[in-house]
């Protein structure tokens, strides 16, 4: 049986050890604000080149998927998403690490990643080429209403007043046309300041959002930073599987945007967490605590974020077309080995890729132990450093992190003038993450509107491009629902609270 | 400080400088930043230089990312870094020349010292394998049958992808939509898929997509040793020849002789018959342009992409 052979030549004490070292490398690498998940990858991909490539392979894909977990950290203990995929982790992450249970948060984080990663490996293993053609599907009207379906999210994700969620979301929108226009090549908004002629970019703006107002509150109040609910309980994975057991169709689904999304070129792990946030956010019986340290939201980011690693991978090994950011990276270093993806890779090379996946397989294994450990070290330091030291610690990290996304002082500066910006729009209410979430999806929409625009100018109707094709009707009917749900919620339950307060009157 | 002692300081600094370079080069790790994020061409070649450079040299090169601007953020600090040939910098074109047309982008392209070009992508006209289009003469005559439906996509506005198609429309007397996506993946992403007609895009573009694609025909003298079965433009009776050139710059107050051995050791590597094979695996395509002759070959580049920028109409007024 030559699966199992696969099997077996992924699981020698050499590729046992890449994963581990990649596991480890990844999650560090991965929970310091602003050090990427595709940095990771590309700064390890060096040391891959001497070793045979499904090895080399193995510690990418270790790296990766490590440093997709490990941006909950400082998600979760900071309010800073370590990675851009981590930014749904912070909404109910954060609120549990403030109230006490960071334990409890971070080894809940942990089996969610770990269940998520398992579910888009198995996905890559059985079902790829199938898959990958299904992504081949989108196109770039698919993207547009994709980008304003995502934009619809905004109603699910903000706190308080709906008004402020959707300015907040122009805002960021408008944020992101800054700069010399991918699609177009116009120059917009830079107010002749040559360092926004490249435009926001979106980690060191989501460093400054997320990370600026915490430091900023920090300083400002006397209280702990983080508070303990009594004495440290340790890892709490028993309360944690418990938890997950019994949100397992939250964790499912979950699971299943993170690979669908992760499978689409051009999204990535930032639009699977949210996306499956406000999935799980909508059907959650306990939807009210959501925003206030809810586990289920929680899972649901966690375990979106890391099944787009393998949902990633699948167009990028059976197309050569990358799926997310880091499978770029990965793309790049399997040209330098020599190996041709495409669909022969299957089955020309078909040693290679399935001894990589079965090591992906054990490496996402393998990051529960070594998740779990590092988590508890890191929970434990954070509360143990005092604010006089932790403050100017994170600062130093949030500006290292902002300027090693291009090596630019100029996003640097960026990131600390957004997150003023952010803090005092804060105190008006205006929350970071529709801002955020403009900033990520408005590129998308204008490039799809673009490219759909013209093609359909080519083809003769751009309303028939826009409003004909099948999967481009089923978003917009999903974006109908997502717009008009929660009205339909409402009506629903008025007639119900009336009955409820009818007696008492 | 008067003129006298400034020119003995300045002198004196000369003959340090010469005397630091006429040691072996180089004696400490070289810096090679890249103005482009990983993953992409320039990431490519360079980690394929990596190995060569280690192996002719036993330094090593540290290969950083300075993404922004379409390469615009690295090339207008450039003559700020040491010029003492231990920082070196991947160059583009037609980037370096376009831009600075276009905008203000902090930099001129005479301000660029390019000390050897050492390869680059041709273009070329890609379609899925299942496409009608057989063939470059079938691609024309169905554009000339029904003008601007034919659609191709490309990586970004104002790219060598999309001078190539404007170059190629004119010499072929056809209309054509050029549809701009962000970077090779998405365009590869859209060709596959056959949300366009095909892909203008590179050699290597077919190289990393395989058997999944047909190559139409390459912007080369002679054909690509690797892609026998595509022809090139200049068979077919166009004479398109181009792609996107690479090469590798150092700040312009660098010593010349310094210039020269960076320029030197690029043309050893680029000599080692190992590293063209795998250049050529990958869908590049080699060019040796020395330090001796990178002068007469900007400008030769200079005026070719300026004139086509006029027509574009991306001219900065």
């Amino acid at each position: 049986m030559p699966q199992l052979d696969f099997l077996i030549s992924a699981a020698t004490p050499f590729n046992l050890l890449l994963a581990v070292a990649g596991v480890v490398a990844g999650t560090v690498i991965g929970a310091l604000p602003g050090l990427t998940a595709t940095m990771a990858v590309a700064v390890l991909v060096p040391f891959t080149f001497g070793m045979p490539p499904a090895s080399g392979l193995i510690a990418l894909g270790a790296i990766y998927t490590g440093a997709i977990y490990g941006g909950a950290y400082s998600a979760i203990l900071l309010n800073t998403p370590g990675t851009p995929s981590a930014i749904a982790t912070t909404f109910e992450g954060y609120p549990m690490a403030k109230r006490g249970d960071g334990d409890l948060a971070i080894t809940l984080a942990c089996i969610a990643s770990v269940v998520g990663g398992l579910v888009g490996a198995l996905f890559l293993l059985l079902l790829a080429p199938p898959l990958a053609a299904v992504a081949l599907r989108f196109g770039p009207v698919e993207y547009f209403w994709l980008a304003i379906f995502g934009l619809t999210l905004i109603a699910s994700l903000s706190e308080g007043s709906l008004l402020k969620g959707a300015l907040g979301g122009c805002l960021g929108v408008i944020l992101s046309t800054i700069g010399t226009a991918e699609v177009g090549g116009d120059i917009r908004y830079t107010g002749d300041f040559k360092s926004l002629l490249g435009g926001i970019e979106v980690v060191p703006a989501l460093i400054g959002l997320y990370c600026v107002p915490v430091l900023i509150d920090m300083v400002a109040t006397a209280d702990p930073h983080l508070r303990l609910k009594e004495k440290l309980a340790g890892y709490r994975l028993g309360e944690a599987l418990r938890l997950a057991w019994g949100s397992k169709w939250n964790v499912a689904r979950s699971s299943l945007i993170g690979t669908v999304v992760g499978i689409l070129p051009g999204a990535g792990g930032s639009i699977a967490s949210l996306v499956s946030y406000a999935e799980a956010r909508r059907s959650s019986p306990r939807s009210a605590n959501f925003g206030h340290g809810e586990p289920d939201g929680l899972i649901a980011s966690e375990s979106a974020n890391n099944a787009t690693v393998g949902g990633g991978l699948i167009p990028t090994l059976v197309l050569g077309i990358p799926g997310t950011p880091p499978d770029a990276v990965i793309l790049g270093a399997l040209m330098v080995q020599g190996v041709r993806s495409g669909p022969a890779l299957f089955s020309v090379q078909s040693q290679i890729v399935y001894t990589f996946i079965y090591g992906l397989f054990i490496a996402t294994i393998l990051m529960l132990p070594i998740g779990l450990l590092i988590g508890r070290h890191a929970f434990r330091s954070l509360i143990a450093i005092p604010k006089a030291i932790l403050v100017p610690a994170v600062a130093f990290l949030t500006v290292i992190g902002a300027y090693a996304v291009q090596n630019s002082e100029n996003d640097v500066l960026q990131m600390v003038l957004l997150g003023i910006a952010g803090w005092g729009l804060s105190r008006f209410g205006f929350s970071a993450s529709p801002i955020v979430l403009g900033l990520i999806l408005g590129p998308i929409a204008e490039a799809g509107f673009v490219q759909g625009t013209l093609i359909g100018g080519a083809k003769g109707s751009v309303l028939a491009e826009f409003f004909t094709r099948p999967i481009s009707v089923a978003i917009i009917c999903l974006i109908v629902l997502s717009l008009f749900y929660p009205l339909v919620l409402q009506r629903k339950r008025l007639p119900a609270m009336r009955r409820q307060s009818g007696p008492a009157q | 400080m008067n003129r006298s002692t400034k020119l003995f300081f300045a002198a004196a600094a000369a003959v340090a400088l010469a005397g630091q370079a006429a040691a072996a080069y180089p004696e400490k790790t070289v810096n090679y930043i890249i103005a482009f994020g990983p993953g992409g061409e320039s990431d490519v070649s360079a980690r394929l230089q990596e190995p060569f450079f280690r192996k002719l040299t036993n330094q090593t090169v540290a290969i950083q990312y300075k993404a922004g601007a379409g390469g615009a953020a690295t090339w207008s600090q450039l003559n700020g870094m040491p010029a003492d040939g231990y920082t070196i910098v991947g160059t583009n074109l037609p980037h370096l020349i376009l831009q600075p047309l276009e905008k203000d982008v902090g930099y001129k392209t005479d301000d660029i010292d390019t000390v050897y070009w050492f390869h680059y992508t041709p273009d070329a006209i890609i379609v899925p394998v299942a496409s009608p289009l057989k063939t470059l003469k079938d691609l024309v005559e169905a554009a000339k049958k029904s003008p601007g439906t034919i659609t191709f996509s490309g990586s970004g506005t104002n790219s060598a992808n999309h001078l190539a198609q404007r170059r190629f429309d004119k010499m072929a007397g056809i209309k054509t939509t050029y549809v701009p996506f962000k970077g090779t993946g998405a365009s590869n992403t859209a060709l596959l898929g056959s949300q366009v007609t095909g892909s203008w895009g590179y050699t290597t573009v077919r190289m990393m997509l395989g058997e999944q694609v047909r190559c139409l025909a390459v912007a080369m003298e002679s054909r690509h040793p690797k892609i026998p079965d595509c022809p090139t433009f200049k068979e077919l009776g166009y004479d398109l020849v181009g792609g996107a050139y690479r090469g590798i710059a150092v700040p312009k107050s660098t010593p010349r002789q310094i210039k020269q051995q960076v320029s030197d050791l690029i043309g050893k590597i680029n000599k080692t018959p190992e590293f063209v094979a795998k250049m050529e695996a990958a869908g590049f395509a080699m060019l040796d342009i020395d330090l001796a002759r990178t002068a007469e070959f900007m400008a030769r580049k200079k005026s070719e992409y300026e004139a086509l920028a006029k027509e574009m109409g991306i001219v900065r007024k």
